[in-house]
């Protein structure tokens, strides 16, 4: 069980160690979260690496992630627990086969663990040999109001209340991500036992260290020239900014296509991976992409004079 | 005069007071009242401070009830010599006037609501000499039958105040759409599993079968409404209109747009339909302006869109689709909007001409992708709408959009 960090520093390493990239903010809130045992609460675009925050904290933390993925309609049977119905009812007809009359006998027995589906909540709260795991709440923003309002009780006191069983508590408070892609505004009450961090997209340096660490199959020639690129996208007035995720993948697809830069054809066959609107992708394709690339190659060619000079 | 007579007149006129709260729209019940009597009984009658903290404890539970209680004391326990009077085992001399054109919209309800009962009330006591009679004939039923047809932009201030009035009392009926919960209905097509067994632990013999069926709840309200000046009366009633809507139902989001957007969601939570507007007007800075319906459009999808249109919700566009800019992206984001949202309806007050048809450009542009085309400019069109979004169609069954007048009527 690798130790928590003890100062920002720390946490920024431990982020670097998991192969991401985060910047000081980010840091600081994660150790935050993590020194006080407060939940994180990360909002921002699709695509910008809040999931990812969770993975790599179970992974360089060496706990096991616990998954919650929203959705409408999300309940406490397909979030905390269910009952195992089927050998419930087995277990009643075998009672009865058996002659045995105490209802309430029956009633203990099969409303007791045995008969208990864990789901990833309850999971959450169990003793790990591994140490507390990561609890990652993904995309909240999907679910409905009931279910953020039954979070505040788990959240605050890390329990969860079975009717037939009792109360479960934690033995030690797991360490909670929450996501949300800002669909809908997440109630202040939940929001208020959190730390809040907005993830925004990254600047040119840290995209270019964020795809340097993903895509290491990339020249470093392309990885500038994709960051360079998308980074003036951004500045554009696009329905859907592409996020990091899409550059990532991008680039991935231009590997494939064996590009060791960018050129005009190669953008616009494979600019699906950037962009997911049509009409963001009819914008750009062509004369548009054309230009944008035109100003890059100049920039990067003033860096790289400036470079020079300097040495 | 005796003990009790005085203390009962005292009550009476707390019950006078709770009253004309309660018409002015706090919810004050019968229990209230006795509290309130014990209370200033208990807290006894020193000052006037006293007095009006003392009942404000008791009748004002929300943050958003302080002003009309305010407002509604100092106008009620109007004679400073009152509670010397009161005192001195004296009746309390109550006054009710009409107040003056220039005060507060506020004021105006409340004097609404202390003649609505002074009339009933002296009707019923019988005691109507001791007390100024002042009944203002407005609201009757036959008048609020023209209202109902009246265009507002033809209507004098009262008559627009009556139909505000009218307006705050329109109840959205709210539509629903099937949730993915559940809920106990014996009734229900589905097995509920755990009331089931835990029902058979109960019973002997046969095992009785629980059902449960998806619980019902309204989809998200998104308006659009457009404050230009071409707009300008209409958009004012409009603005009661949303504002009753968004303290009937959660999950509204309105937003204003002349020049450019505004969010003014918050805005609107507050209770109070007149500190609502004042804050609305406080914050908006673009009234009765030019429009730039394709920028605003813009704004909205690009900003907001993902934000509040999840879930599936129904847009209401309160416009008259005349643009000051040219068409230029107007019909694009329009089929963005449409496309991001179950149901696009279009409110447009220029409809109650007979003979409408959307001529200028930006019109035309948007209403190929509008689900459903109504007026808005009067009661009766307001109360078309309610019934429209009360079968609001599921997003499978939109119509072919070109040119689907529907909702029609002669004003």
């Amino acid at each position: 069980m690798a130790a928590l960090p003890a100062d920002i520093d720390q946490a920024q390493a431990l982020l670097k160690a998991g192969n991401y990239v985060a910047d000081r903010s980010l840091a600081t809130a994660v150790f935050l979260a993590l020194k006080l045992g407060r939940p994180l609460f990360l909002e921002g675009e699709a695509g910008v690496g809040k999931t990812e925050i969770a993975k790599v904290l179970a992974e360089t933390l060496s706990r096991n992630l616990v998954r919650l993925q929203c959705y409408e309609g999300l309940d406490v049977a397909a979030a905390v627990y269910e009952w195992n119905y089927a050998r419930q009812m087995i277990e009643i007809r075998l009672a009865e086969a058996a002659h045995e009359e105490s209802k309430e006998r029956i009633a203990a027995d099969i409303f007791s663990e045995r008969f208990l589906i864990k789901r990833p909540l309850l999971q959450a709260l169990e003793p790990d040999p591994k140490g507390p795991p990561v609890l990652l709440i993904d995309e909240l923003d999907r679910t409905d109001e009931p279910f953020e309002a039954f979070l505040l009780e788990l959240l605050s006191d890390f329990q969860v209340t079975i009717p037939e069983i009792g109360v479960v508590k934690a033995a030690a408070k797991p360490i909670v991500v929450i996501t949300s892609n800002r669909t809908r505004e997440i109630h202040d009450a939940l929001k208020r036992r959190c730390f809040y961090y907005w993830v925004d997209y990254p600047d040119a340096e840290r995209e270019l260290a964020i795809l340097r660490a993903k895509v290491p199959g990339a020249g470093m020639d392309l990885s500038r020239e994709v960051v360079a690129f998308v980074q003036k996208l951004r500045q554009r007035d696009l329905f859907k900014l592409p996020g990091v995720a899409e550059t990532i993948d991008w680039t991935d697809a231009l590997v494939q296509l064996d590009q060791v830069a960018l050129t005009t054809p190669a953008i616009d066959s494979s600019l699906g991976a950037l962009l997911k609107y049509q009409d963001d992708i009819a914008r750009i394709r062509g004369s548009e992409a054309a230009a944008i690339l035109e100003q890059v190659r100049t920039d990067l060619a003033a860096e790289a004079a400036k470079r020079l000079l300097q040495h | 005069m005796t003990e009790t007579a005085t203390s009962s007149r005292l009550a009476q006129n707390i019950l006078l007071f709770a009253r004309t709260l309660r018409a002015a729209g706090l919810p004050i019940g019968p229990g209230k009242v006795i509290d309130a009597v014990e209370a200033v009984k208990a807290a006894g009658i020193g000052t006037r401070d006293d007095f009006y903290w003392t009942l404000h404890a008791v009748f004002v539970q929300r943050r958003e009830q302080r002003e009309i209680f305010d407002q509604a004391f100092h106008i009620f326990w109007k004679n400073p010599q009152f509670l010397k009077r009161m005192m001195s085992m004296l009746l309390p001399q109550l006054r009710y006037e009409q107040p003056d054109e220039d005060r507060q919209e506020m004021a105006m309800r409340l004097a609404e609501a202390l003649q609505g009962d002074r009339a009933a009330d002296s009707m019923a006591e019988g005691e109507a000499d001791e007390e100024e009679l002042e009944i203002d004939a407005a609201m009757t039923f036959s008048e609020r039958e023209i209202l109902q047809s009246m265009d507002f932009e033809k209507m004098t201030t009262a008559e627009l105040a009556a139909s505000k009035k009218a307006i705050a009392a329109l109840k959205l009926p709210i539509m629903e759409v099937p949730t993915r919960r559940f809920a106990a209905d014996s009734r229900g097509r589905r097995v509920d599993m755990r009331a089931t067994l835990r029902a058979s632990l109960r019973s002997a013999g046969a095992i009785p079968l629980k059902l449960k069926s998806p619980k019902l709840r309204h989809p998200p309200l998104v308006i659009l409404c457009d404050i230009s000046g071409s707009m300008s009366r209409y958009s004012r009633m409009a603005l009661h209109f949303v504002h009753a809507i968004t303290n009937d139902r959660d999950r509204v989001h309105t937003f204003l747009f002349g020049t450019r957007l505004t969010n003014i969601t918050r805005d609107l939570r507050q209770r109070d339909v007149d500190l609502a507007l004042d804050r609305v007007a406080a914050h908006v800075k673009d009234w009765s302006g030019g429009t730039r319906i394709g920028h605003c459009l813009h704004d909205f999808n690009t900003k907001w869109s993902r934000r509040v249109l999840g879930q599936g919700a129904i847009v209401l566009l309160i416009s008259d689709g005349l643009d000051r800019e040219g068409v230029e992206g107007l019909e694009e984001e329009m089929v963005r909007l449409q496309k991001s949202c179950r149901r696009l309806i279009w409110l447009n007050p220029l409809l109650r001409y007979e003979a409408y048809r959307p001529q200028s450009q930006g019109a035309k542009a948007m209403i190929r992708h509008v689900d459903d085309f109504r007026p808005i400019h009067n009661l009766a069109s307001m109360q078309d709408l309610a019934d429209a979004l009360r079968q609001a169609a599921m997003r499978s069954d939109r119509p072919a959009s070109q040119g689907t007048i529907g909702g029609k009527r002669a004003a």
